[in-house]
């Protein structure tokens, strides 16, 4: 981000006091993240509505999937709800990424974005504050799914290890997913338009998967996208081991997509940050 | 303009040890012996600063120096340029060409070490609505990289002279217009900067808020802060700025001192309407005490109308009517008219201000 500072200036520049110094380092790093997430957690925590809202529709779906649809829909393995609640987490979760465009987006429209980048801090720590504190905030409604899913029947049954890696990799999905939504949120114009350009693409991306029923239902064509989708591996890995069973090489691919997901949009998102010349 | 930009005209000294020392990468910035013949008395120098927006040169090659300890004006319709030049200095856009320092540093070359020195505020106030207005300014001091007790310390003493803390506990989405104003102004002092960038700070103010946000800039700039201040307001420039410049199609077209600005442009008018056209060639002799020394009046012979310059406005109506009693011309309406942008601009360059569109 800093890196266009490098420019060899062609002619020297003239001597001026530097003065007052610009701490810099790893730990100044990590301060301004902190900093930065917990402006959003403050904020989270005085107005739990969105924490709310962002925890209805997945409750409903459970409802909806397990009690409405449920006896229709035959799956491998037999049990639906050990089938379907998993899916419905990683939809949580993935959903919940979207707020980190929406909040971008604000704070671009009312100019706190040209504030922040105003000040000597690191400019990073704006992007990675604010999509930890979307993680943070995708922990708690993830727990709260958690409880959901057990009140409807849902049993862990690979045991509490298995259970933390299947969690921490949906987690770790969403983080990386989180980095799409940010650099989404600095390339529109509005919140509006955050909004529909985060989810727009979600819900073919959700439901064209293993999420909610086997992807061998499908006509051929579909399936075929269907087995590629990045969130149909995530999903099958994180079935796997809930439900005791070995994940195998998904396990692996899942991790793999997350990191390259990762890598990919927090540059692209931070090229996009350093570049975005308007608020 | 310039397409080989020398350095800045303050530099007088050249640099002895090289470039000074900055890390390669620009940071950290440490601290280098500053020579005092880095221009102590000069802020921010720009040279030739150019801009394009796809089709638009939103700036095409416009200079600046502000003094220190004093404030610049920048006068401007829309679109003139002006939010892009302080977005240029504020390290937040990069010029396509020209150059620019705070301090004596290049702002292209360490923005940060800029940032540690310059506060800004922008068009609109730039708050987070969610948190209350002590955790905004905590949150800047931290971001300003402050120790934690100089932070809080800081956001009190500035609450207190916003006079804000009665609503420092609230959060800022209940605030009025004025108080954001105020907020966003305090955020941008929380680092002591030396130089304090204000774009359009009285924009969409009601009459009342913009005075009392004049007189809260008048109490920055009686304490010594450096200041670049945007305005489309005449009246606000010559009240706040040392010096003005007018920018117009990203080019800079008059500089000078308010008095300069106003000895070109003839300050206040005195508009005399009288009854009959004969009497609308008497009317500058008979005011001839009242008039600014060499300027022109205007006659309009359809609204019978002659519009003198006045030296200054107090009192200069009744003094009107007296002399005009005196001369025996029977005046139907005698007003006092402040010049506007759009005369600085009739008279600067023949048309009225324009607004160019969108402001950038």
């Amino acid at each position: 981000m800093t890196a266009a500072t490098t420019t060899v200036t062609t002619s020297p520049p003239p001597p001026g006091p530097i003065g007052r110094p610009v701490s810099s380092g790893p730990a100044w790093l990590a301060r301004d993240c902190w900093t930065e997430a917990t402006r959003h957690l403050i904020a989270t925590v005085r107005n739990p509505d969105l924490l709310v809202f962002a925890t209805i529709q997945p409750i409903m779906f459970v409802v909806l999937f397990v009690y409405v649809f449920g006896g229709a829909i035959v799956v491998p393995g037999g049990s639906y709800v050990q089938f379907v609640v998993p899916g419905i987490f990683a939809q949580t979760v993935l959903f919940g990424s979207a707020f980190t465009g929406i909040g971008i987006a604000e704070d671009m429209s009312k100019g706190f974005i040209d504030r922040l980048r105003s000040l000597p801090m690191y400019p990073s720590a704006v992007l990675i504050g604010r999509t930890l504190s979307d993680l943070v905030r995708n922990v708690f409604t993830f727990l709260i799914m958690l409880a959901v899913g057990f009140a409807v029947g849902f049993r862990l049954e690979g045991g509490v290890v298995d259970a933390a890696v299947a969690s921490l990799l949906l987690l770790g999905f969403a983080y990386a997913f989180s980095w799409v939504q940010a650099l989404l949120g600095l390339s529109v114009k509005s919140v509006e338009a955050a909004n529909s350009a985060g989810f727009v693409w979600m819900f073919p991306m959700t439901f064209v998967s293993s999420a909610f029923v086997a992807t061998g239902s499908m006509p051929g064509w579909l399936q075929a996208v269907a087995d590629v989708n990045p969130f149909t591996i995530v999903t099958n890995a994180v079935r796997a081991l809930y439900n005791g069973q070995d994940p195998g090489a998904d396990l692996w691919y899942s991790i793999a997509w997350a990191a390259g997901i990762t890598v990919v949009f927090a540059a692209l998102a931070a090229r996009r940050f350093a570049s975005r010349s308007r608020g | 303009m310039n397409p080989t930009p020398s350095p800045p005209p303050a530099v007088t000294e050249p640099a002895t040890g090289g470039p000074h020392a900055v890390g390669a990468a620009g940071e950290p910035a440490r601290p280098s012996p500053a020579p005092p013949a880095s221009g102590p008395d000069v802020a921010v120098v720009a040279e030739g600063l150019v801009k394009r927006f796809r089709a638009t040169e939103a700036l095409r090659g416009v200079d600046l120096e502000i003094r220190r300890g004093t404030v610049l004006g920048v006068l401007g319709p829309n679109g003139a340029g002006k939010t892009t030049a302080v977005r240029i200095l504020t390290t937040l856009l990069r010029a396509d060409g020209g150059r620019a320092w705070i301090d004596g540093i290049d702002v292209a070359v360490h923005p940060r070490a800029v940032r540690a020195r310059i506060g800004l505020t922008g068009q609109y106030a730039a708050v987070d609505e969610r948190l209350t207005g002590f955790e905004n300014l905590r949150l800047v001091g931290r971001l300003f990289h402050l120790p934690n007790g100089e932070s809080k310390e800081r956001a009190r003493a500035l609450l207190d002279r916003f006079d804000l803390t009665d609503a420092a506990a609230r959060p800022v989405k209940g605030y009025s217009g004025g108080m954001r104003r105020r907020l966003d102004i305090a955020m941008s002092l929380i680092g002591r900067p030396s130089i304090l960038f204000l774009d359009e700070p009285t924009t969409g103010l009601d009459p009342r808020s913009r005075l009392d946000m004049w007189s809260l800039i008048e109490g920055l700039v009686a304490e010594g802060t450096t200041t670049l201040l945007t305005t489309q307001y005449l009246e606000e420039a010559e009240r706040l700025a040392d010096d003005i410049v007018v920018i117009d199609h990203g080019r800079v077209i008059e500089h000078g001192t308010p008095v300069e600005l106003k000895r070109r442009i003839g300050g206040e008018r005195v508009a005399v309407t009288v009854g009959r056209p004969p009497e609308l060639a008497l009317v500058p002799g008979a005011l001839g005490s009242v008039l600014t020394p060499g300027a022109e009046p205007v006659v309009d012979y359809e609204t019978l109308t002659v519009e003198i310059p006045v030296a200054g406005s107090d009192g200069v109506v009744p003094a009107v009517v007296r002399l005009l009693d005196a001369a025996g011309i029977e005046a139907h309406d005698v007003a006092v008219r402040r010049p506007t942008l759009d005369d600085v601009f009739l008279e600067l360059t023949g048309h009225a201000a324009e607004d160019g569109g969108d402001d950038r």
